[in-house]
């Protein structure tokens, strides 16, 4: 992830040198994760503030749109489907492609998550000449999802694959400000509750203590 | 009742004022209070931005995984090495908040107090070798009245345990209700003769001096508390220190250089405001509370031929002894919902393995503590059990079914000062204000892993008697990051051998003064909080009876 420099306040020539941290480096390692998310008030330290509120007041201005603005339509069109296959929908529960990861990519990478550019386009690229193996004639997103499956499981130990699934679980599950997560459909999946505040009893075994059962 | 009365104080440009505080975290609020109440002016210089209640988000993504409100890992990085023979990588490793209420602000809000078998482990237990364990210049009793004033002026929520030193007044509120968490965590402890209580918390479980109690809304790790039912410096001290019309807070504005004179006193601070000019800030006496890692960065950053090893260091020991706490854990998936997204971090722990037990063959204790530790897109990414699919419906299924029935059993514990863990200016490095980074050396102790695994077993066990389904772990490994930022300073009477006295004075500069996380002896059993806020109030107190008696 390229980031930039510019302090809160200052300007671009008093910057040191960029630093280039890749989101996927810093998130695949489980262990880090776990580690980092523990520490109270830890933070992920792969942007600045004034690097958000940018994302955030772009991906605002972006909103209601459908088409990528750094994406090509192709590379759009095979990392949609290939999200699709991280987080499908088969079981009639809305997936990545419902959820709009695709345009939290799209939105991302041409912001706080620049430095990931490179790996979706090796990944679109890469699935497409797999695809081309397969048939000819086809790129991966006319594939089936079984086969789509195949060419993934091909590639799933490759770092941009990994940067993938991160941006795939970023677009599931950030706010919507971000550009996926659409309708919250990603906090439904897993139950992640969505009002201000809340009263006891919160789940199945303190409201049992309590005597109320659920 | 707390009300903003009047407008704050503003000092003018250059306006000399009695004490200049950096940093406005746990420490820096509660000293602004006390300073401020005694009468004194005090300006209270803070690197980040204030935000208002409008800006508290619930946004996981900008805090978790783009550092919106700590450190800037662009423009102040850091180089790492586990041990001195290790060569230097450019990786932050300390983090910590950077706004008016520094870290404390979205702190998890345990408050533990430490018993009074902290202070003394090196004359009980010995001092392994290698180490620098030292014991504490003050006594549990020292610091209890200022456990208890921390109780009441902050506001914690609570009940007795069985193994809770002496306190001189109950806690002023009621433990917050317990979660399905705590009440799993309860019937496994007690199932195996564990005594488990109630988490003492800096959360409001009822109203508590004008502000709310807490509306359980779950953000609380990470997060600001829009409701100010968090009981922070932020929420707590700095309206208070405000409210005296002698205090300002002053955000945006970093501190790069404690200035002294030919006598060797401190004559105030040169910072960089918003805009990044300079100024100087004159004071009659300068207090640090910039936590662990910017508080030895700046000593070692004032550097003048009088003190060329950084100001306040000729004990050499200014950036040492760096202590992180360990954090590791356990998951369980229990059969029914837990909805642990609601309501406060944690709500019971176990102290039993508190204390240094020479049979352990270790040093060290700590506490476990039931929680869920998670957020939605952290969970998409490390949420499942490591043996479980990355992608694909099982993946997705396995999200859904897990969210809600997980919890986590968190060990929080011991390190041991080290004189190689640590923080050094890099001579190379700089930050986007042109001055010297910070570079870190830290590898915990072997003894530090032997509680952590030690935790961790017994955790597991907890986590079995409570019914869990299945449970997983990752490995007890050295830490790579850390928080907590303790010890770097620490407390002594002897000028050898430490920074500061037991008034927080430095012992080389008479009106210097330092308290935040960098004071500690010893870690705390993973929970630092509360004893840097007694540290604080005592701190606080002392330092306002040096200047009443014309002794600064």
């Amino acid at each position: 992830m390229l980031i930039s420099l510019a302090p809160p306040t200052g300007t671009a020539d008093d910057s040191p040198e960029t630093v280039e941290v890749t989101l996927s480096e810093r998130l695949n390692s489980r262990r880090e994760f776990l580690a980092l998310s523990g520490a109270a008030g830890a933070a992920f330290l792969l942007a600045d503030a004034a690097d958000v509120r940018e994302a955030l007041a772009w991906a605002a201005s972006r909103r209601g749109q459908q088409s990528y603005t750094n994406l090509s339509a192709r590379q759009g069109a095979t990392l949609e489907a290939a999200v699709a296959r991280i987080l499908p929908s088969d079981d009639g529960t809305p997936g990545a492609r419902e959820a709009g990861v695709i345009h939290f990519i799209d939105r991302a990478i041409g912001g706080f998550g620049a430095g990931a550019k490179p790996a979706f386009e090796q990944c679109a690229a890469e699935l497409d000449r797999r695809a081309a193996e397969v048939d000819a004639s086809q790129t991966f997103d006319a594939l089936s999802p079984e086969r789509q499956d195949g060419l993934l499981r091909a590639i799933e130990q490759e770092p941009y694959f990994g940067t993938l699934r991160t941006f795939t679980a970023g677009g599931m599950f950030a706010m919507p400000s971000y550009g996926g997560n659409r309708d919250h459909v990603g906090w439904t999946l897993i139950g992640q509750g969505r009002e201000p505040l809340y009263t006891a009893p919160f789940g199945y075994y303190d409201a049992q203590a309590a005597g109320g059962g659920q | 009742m707390i009300r903003r009365q009047q407008p704050s104080r503003r000092f003018g440009a250059g306006e000399q004022v009695d004490f200049v505080i950096v940093g406005s975290g746990a420490a820096g609020g509660i000293m602004a209070k006390e300073l401020a109440s005694a009468g004194y002016t005090v300006l209270v210089l803070e690197q980040g931005p204030r935000l208002s209640v409008p800006e508290y988000d619930h946004d996981e993504m900008a805090f978790f995984f783009l550092g919106a409100r700590t450190n800037l890992s662009s423009g102040q990085p850091q180089q790492f090495r586990p041990t001195p023979s290790d060569p230097w990588q450019q990786r932050n490793v300390l983090l910590y908040g950077r706004t008016v209420g520094g870290s404390n602000a979205h702190f998890t809000a345990n408050m533990w107090r430490m018993r009074p078998s902290d202070f003394n482990e090196a004359s009980v237990h010995g001092t392994p070798s290698g180490t620098g364990l030292a014991d504490w210049p003050l006594t549990y009793d020292d610091l209890e009245p200022y456990y208890t004033k921390a109780d009441w002026e902050l506001g914690i929520s609570g009940a007795p345990g069985p193994f809770d030193p002496p306190r001189s007044r109950p806690y002023p509120m009621p433990p917050l209700p317990v979660k399905s968490s705590g009440v799993l965590f309860e019937r496994g402890a007690r199932s195996l003769g564990l005594h488990p209580e109630p988490t003492p918390m800096a959360i409001n479980s009822q109203s508590y001096n004008g502000r709310p109690p807490c509306q359980h809304c779950g953000w609380c790790l990470g997060f600001f508390c829009e409701f100010r039912a968090k009981s922070t410096s932020m929420d707590a001290m700095l309206p208070v220190a405000e409210a005296t019309g002698n205090c300002e807070i002053r955000p945006d504005s970093y501190v790069a250089k404690v200035e002294t004179n030919a006598a060797g006193r401190a004559t105030g601070v040169t910072y960089f405001d918003g805009d990044r000019n300079e100024h100087f800030q004159p004071a009659r006496a300068v207090v640090l509370c910039a936590n662990g890692a910017e508080t030895p960065r700046l000593l070692l950053n004032s550097s003048t031929p009088r003190f060329p090893d950084g100001l306040a260091n000729s004990s050499g020991v200014v950036g040492k002894y760096l202590m992180f706490n360990g954090n590791w854990g356990v998951s369980g998936l229990f059969e029914h919902p837990l909805n642990e997204y609601k309501s406060v971090q944690t709500t019971r722990m176990v102290l039993d393995w508190y204390e240094t037990d020479p049979a352990r063959g270790f040093y060290g204790g700590g506490g476990i503590d039931a929680r869920f530790q998670q957020y939605p897109i952290l969970f998409g990414l490390s949420g499942l059990p490591p043996d479980a699919p990355t992608w694909g419906a099982k993946y997705k299924r396995m999200l859904a079914e897990y969210y809600n029935r997980t919890m986590y059993l968190a060990v929080h514990t011991t390190s041991l000062p080290l004189e190689t863990n640590g923080i050094e200016l890099d001579p190379d490095l700089k930050d986007a204000w042109g001055l010297p980074c910070m570079r870190v050396t830290y590898r915990d102790h072997d003894d530090d892993m032997s509680v952590g695994r030690f935790l961790v077993e017994r955790a597991s066990e907890i986590l079995e008697a409570a019914g869990g389904q299945r449970q997983w772990s990752l490995p007890v490994t050295p830490q790579t990051s850390a928080v907590h930022l303790l010890g770097t300073c620490r407390m002594g009477r002897d000028a050898a051998t430490s920074v500061i006295d037991t008034n927080h004075r430095t012992h080389d500069v008479p009106n210097l003064f330092i308290c935040d996380g960098s004071s500690l002896v010893t870690s705390t059993r993973g929970q630092p909080t509360m004893t840097i806020s007694a540290l604080a109030f005592r701190a606080g107190e002392r330092i306002a009876d040096l200047a009443r008696r014309g002794e600064i």
